[in-house]
């Protein structure tokens, strides 16, 4: 087992998490061919536990058999390693610093709030719905009125958050928000992103992620 | 380049240092603008108006807050010896263990120290489960980043000079010798390294201000921790 090492790409994943479609998405960017590998995260693998053994989470990277783990890390991989395709990240030392800033604003932020926004009700969930509203229209000033939040092309900051668009409806039915409305410029953005293969073919449909959340909920016994 | 470099920074802070210690190892100069975090400058929330925290690196016309993202963009923006290794795979190991130290162990750290009884346990024992993984990384060199301070070792600054005082001020023991041999022989290493040393705030003077602000420090802790 120790001396075994699989050439290639290999992808240790969650169908329906946005961390991991961040790298489907990357990959399929630079067109780089791999194998996906869905985990049963009530049952984790051995390979799994072996290739994240510090948070035993998806998605890994695995490459050549070494694992690469935390989906923006593995985002930054794929760009410096297969450095000879389109960038992901800009070549100015600012622009990677202000996409990096807003990466990781996104980490901070976003799934932690909207986690809240289908686990809580009453105060906390009111609470949870103005902080949403908040991190969005913070996210559109970002966006300005640039094509894509690295300016013209799809970058990594893209990246990080276009996976969270399939999240807008149930955002929608369980906190009552409305991106359209409260953050239209994110909207088209969140249109615009969606019109590209690599984004089609890897973000979950809506109403897929919103099925999954509604069943979670009742696992949970949250009404 | 020639442009000015300042960082807004406060003196009692890891995340500031490591702003300065990335400068320093590149032979950037720069100047200090010190915080007082009780009551935030204008220049503060002007430039971090969304996390409104130091350390902020201004550099010319350009802001960069984050102690992390700091770090990367000093790397690039300036010549002088690398922060990070040039191979792509060791990168991503080097980022990995940066954010580890600011995902998880920033704050069980800071509950361990204030926190009591079985909560307390729990905490230290949480805090030191992942230093054990951190000292894993040292794998027998000098500095996590091999011969020379990279960014590992810039993230893991806090508990290579913070940590002994906090330890004193709150009476409890994380990281002896014994138990951790080599992560504290690494400690001693990093804050007796003559470009580190330049920008660590004074033993003494830490130990005083931490001391006399014990009482604040274990009511943020109420808020933070777990309801039993």
């Amino acid at each position: 087992m120790a001396g075994e090492k699989r050439k290639g790409l290999q992808l240790l994943d969650f169908w329906v998490s946005p961390f991991g479609q961040r790298c489907r998405i990357a990959l399929d960017e630079k067109a780089l061919p791999y194998e996906y590998l869905e985990q049963d995260l009530g049952n984790k693998s051995e390979l799994l536990i072996r290739s994240n053994p510090v948070h035993k989470k998806i998605p890994v990277l695995v490459h050549d058999g070494r694992p690469v783990c935390e989906s923006l890390i593995i985002v930054q991989y794929i760009d410096e390693a297969f450095s000879s395709s389109s960038s992901l990240l800009p070549s100015d030392p600012y622009a990677r610093a202000q996409a990096r800033f807003w990466a990781d604003y996104i980490d901070k932020k976003v799934y932690d709030c909207g986690t809240r926004l289908w686990k809580t009700k009453g105060e906390p969930q009111q609470q949870a719905r103005k902080e949403m509203v908040e991190i969005l229209k913070t996210l559109e000033g970002a966006l300005g009125d640039k094509p894509y939040f690295g300016g013209d092309e799809f970058g990594f900051v893209d990246v990080a958050f276009v996976p969270f668009t399939a999240w807008f409806l149930t955002y929608e039915r369980f906190g009552e928000i409305s991106v359209e409305k409260e953050c239209p410029k994110l909207a088209a953005w969140a249109k615009r992103c969606g019109e590209r293969e690599s984004v089609k073919k890897n973000l979950s449909p809506p109403e897929k992620v919103y099925e999954f959340i509604a069943t979670l909920k009742k696992k949970f016994g949250i009404e | 380049m020639g442009e000015t470099v300042k960082v807004i920074g406060a003196f009692d802070s890891p995340f500031s240092h490591r702003a300065e210690v990335a400068l320093r190892l590149k032979g950037v100069p720069y100047e200090l603008l010190l915080e007082d975090l009780g009551n935030k400058s204008d220049l503060l929330l002007k430039h971090n108006p969304i996390h409104k925290k130091v350390p902020v690196l201004l550099h010319g016309d350009r802001t960069i807050p984050e102690s992390l993202v700091i770090v990367e963009y000093v790397d690039e923006a300036f010549q002088g010896p690398p922060l990070l290794p040039a191979d792509p795979f060791d990168r991503a190991t080097a980022r990995f263990w940066a954010r580890f130290l600011d995902d998880k162990c920033s704050t069980p750290f800071w509950l361990s120290l204030w926190t009591e009884g079985e909560v307390q346990q729990g905490f230290m024992k949480e805090i030191k489960g992942n230093l054990k993984l951190l000292e894993g990384q040292l794998k027998g060199k000098r500095f996590f980043g091999g011969d020379t301070i990279g960014l590992v070792d810039i993230a893991a600054s806090g508990f290579a000079h913070w940590l002994p005082l906090f330890e004193e001020v709150a009476g409890v023991t994380l990281a002896t010798p014994e138990e951790f041999p080599d992560l504290c022989r690494w400690g001693k290493d990093y804050t007796s390294h003559d470009t580190v040393k330049q920008c660590l705030p004074d033993r003494a003077t830490l130990l005083a201000r931490f001391t006399a602000k014990k009482d604040m420090f274990v009511s943020t802790v109420k808020s933070m921790a777990p309801k039993s």
